[in-house]
């Protein structure tokens, strides 16, 4: 385990960007996200949660897939490359690597249909994962068996008394770890960050929404159809606008849209997120499956708690980083509707 | 490894006009001007673009056993199929696939006594498969072979020449007889076939309960077929059908067209009807 102080970390992040573009948590028109570093950035590593989570660094929210240029009846293709410049990702909460784990699952799983620009940003992206030492109010993960404390990546951090350690967990993390060593100092023992992963594991336990991981057992114990017809879904769904907000910001949510946009020389292909909320999303010129916000609502939760877990041996597509509980215009939000599937009031 | 979201390119090099709405599109490689885009399967599906257009998914309707060209029955009811309806051959398409699963042609239907229902531009993947098993190649392999198909009108059952001239009585790319049951919903002038609904008919005809049962139609068709074969005694384990949503992708990632966990463009779009008790009602 490698160690640095906090008041020289400017020079393990110079460090990190030399390796590549390096990406933090940095404020900026009034929200946090992941941003490149530059010298005098307003770089948050105690806030949790960032506003965007770092999905769109692997998946943005849009990317050209192909430029076409039309003359008279003839076609031509040229395709976008795919990504391959190398780039670093500090301050990543453990949340958030479940993020990527889940997308992994979607993007990456299938070997015939690779997602190839994904892949080419995974392949080419390091993540520096930080612990977390005191988790919000609508922090959740614990639920979905993501340890705050100990998180996934290529490099674990922990920030303890002004003082940040480092452990490489990958082969990738261990090169990283050649690049900062100059900077940084040996720690023998583990005694100071045990004690800082204990206090926070204890915190999340305290937390309100500690409760939430008894409620998601009740979910398991219903089948799909069960949940699916539940009466429930009425009420929960009346307050929801459809605006979209909670599928922006959520790390797992990855539905996409295509579309076509004339240059005025050509037109570009692109994919941009879109969301399961929408009233268009599935609407086809016969006719649309979901018709109302009930059903489009309904959705967005049985995929993540039911269908994905289904398709992909047991994961939530949720990770519980409570993004959408502080963003929902309506104060709607998944753990309200855990709490509620699951039979416990006053969610 | 290639962007699965990146098309080929096709040429079209004829035109059908089927029906008041429905047009058959012939595709080949653009590149060099002959031959299937990709192979294919009976029931898969393949993305066509025009761009600045859109792209959609559509059933492929010729059959793998056509190495010389791909057709498409397109109905014109969007954006982009009325785009399609207006160009002229020599066109070039955005192409890509094959996407989904397809019948299984070289599993359960093997030695089974056949009944293909459609109804409308649902004939359009049935068609691909009725003429896989049709072709001398295969039709050993398979039993009796009945097709019900019904339309609004005499004037919307699609390509009714090859219904009538090579399906009826065995010419054209294939030996293979079947017999046709053709019904239109009204009656009308000059028409001797059957008058009524597709699943009127069907329990009319009263089909032996051992057939292996295909369909493919409008969403309610396939519910009341479904409900007519059931009270004719069929089991739901031998009755396939396809589905249909709006699809972006493809390949089970732009998240649009599931039913329940299931993607259509990938888990699909052919299902059988047994599997639907464990999928929500939602399609």
């Amino acid at each position: 385990m490698l160690k640095i102080l906090m008041s020289d970390i400017g020079r393990l992040f110079e460090r990190l960007s030399s390796v590549g573009t390096l990406y933090l948590p940095i404020e900026g028109g009034g929200q946090t996200a992941f941003a490149p570093w530059r010298a005098g950035a307003d770089v948050q590593l105690d806030r949790v949660n960032t506003d965007l989570s770092v999905k769109g660094l692997f998946f943005p929210q849009t990317e050209d897939i192909a430029f076409f240029k039309r003359e008279g009846k003839k076609i031509s293709v040229l395709p976008s490359s795919d990504p391959d410049e190398p780039f670093a990702v500090f301050g990543v909460r453990a949340c958030d690597v479940r993020g990527l784990e889940v997308l992994d699952k979607v993007f990456l799983d299938d070997p015939a249909h690779m997602d190839t620009f994904y892949k080419g940003r995974r392949e080419n992206g390091a993540l520096i994962a930080l612990a977390c030492s005191s988790p919000a109010e609508t922090c959740f993960c614990g639920a979905f068996g993501v340890d705050l404390a100990e998180p996934s990546g290529d490099v674990a951090a922990w920030i303890v008394d002004n003082t940040l350690y480092w452990e490489a967990k990958t082969q990738r993390g261990e090169r990283l770890t050649e690049a900062v060593r100059p900077v940084m100092a040996e720690q023998s023992g583990t005694s100071a960050v045990d004690a800082s992963k204990k206090a926070a594991r204890d915190a999340l336990a305290a937390a309100p929404l500690a409760s939430l991981k008894d409620s998601l057992s009740a979910w398991g114990a219903n089948d799909m159809l069960t949940l699916f017809s539940s009466p429930l879904w009425a009420n929960l769904s009346m307050s929801c606008v459809g605006c979209g907000t909670c599928t922006y910001v959520c790390p797992t949510c990855q539905c996409y849209d295509v579309q076509d946009f004339d240059t005025g020389h050509g037109v570009t292909r692109f994919r941009c997120w879109d969301s399961c909320m929408y009233s268009d999303f599935t609407l086809m010129a016969s006719g649309n499956p979901r018709k109302t916000q009930l059903e489009r609502f309904r959705q967005r939760f049985m995929h993540k708690l039911v269908y994905f877990p289904e398709k992909y041996g047991g994961m939530f597509s949720c990770t519980g980083c409570g993004r959408c509980l502080s963003k929902c215009p309506v104060s709607m939000n998944i753990a309200k509707v855990i709490k509620a599937v699951g039979g416990v009031e006053n969610g | 490894m290639a962007n699965p979201l990146v098309p080929d390119i096709g040429l079209v090099t004829a035109i059908r006009r089927d029906t008041p709405d429905v047009k058959t599109f012939r595709v080949v490689r653009a590149d060099t001007g002959a031959g299937v885009c990709f192979p294919h399967m009976p029931g898969q599906c393949a993305m066509l673009s025009i761009p600045g257009v859109g792209e959609a998914m559509f059933s492929i309707t010729s059959s793998p056993t056509n190495t010389e060209y791909m057709e498409f029955s397109i109905k014109k009811c969007g954006c982009l199929t009325e785009w399609l309806h207006e160009m002229e051959e020599g066109q070039e398409v955005a192409i890509r696939g094959p996407y989904g699963n397809h019948f299984p042609v070289e599993a359960d239907m093997l030695g089974k006594d056949l009944l293909f229902i459609a109804g409308g531009i649902g004939l359009a993947p049935l068609r691909s498969v009725i003429n896989y098993v049709r072709h001398d190649d295969n039709r050993a392999k398979y039993g009796s072979i009945d097709i019900v198909y019904g339309a609004r009108s005499k004037d919307d059952l699609v390509d009714i020449d090859e219904i009538k001239n090579e399906w009826s009585s065995g010419s054209g790319s294939s030996s293979g007889t079947a017999t046709v049951h053709l019904t239109i919903d009204r009656a009308q002038e000059g028409w001797d076939g059957d008058v009524g609904f597709v699943p009127d008919y069907v329990k009319k005809l009263n089909f032996d309960t051992s057939k292996t049962v295909l369909m493919c139609g409008p969403p309610i068709m396939i519910k009341f077929v479904l409900a007519a074969l059931n009270g004719l005694g069929f089991d739901k384990s031998r009755i396939y059908t396809t589905f249909e949503m709006r699809m972006k992708c493809g390949i089970g990632k732009c998240g649009r067209c599931n039913i329940g966990s299931r993607y259509v463009c990938k888990d699909g779009p052919v299902f059988r009807c047994d599997e639907m008790d464990s999928m929500p009602d939602e399609y």
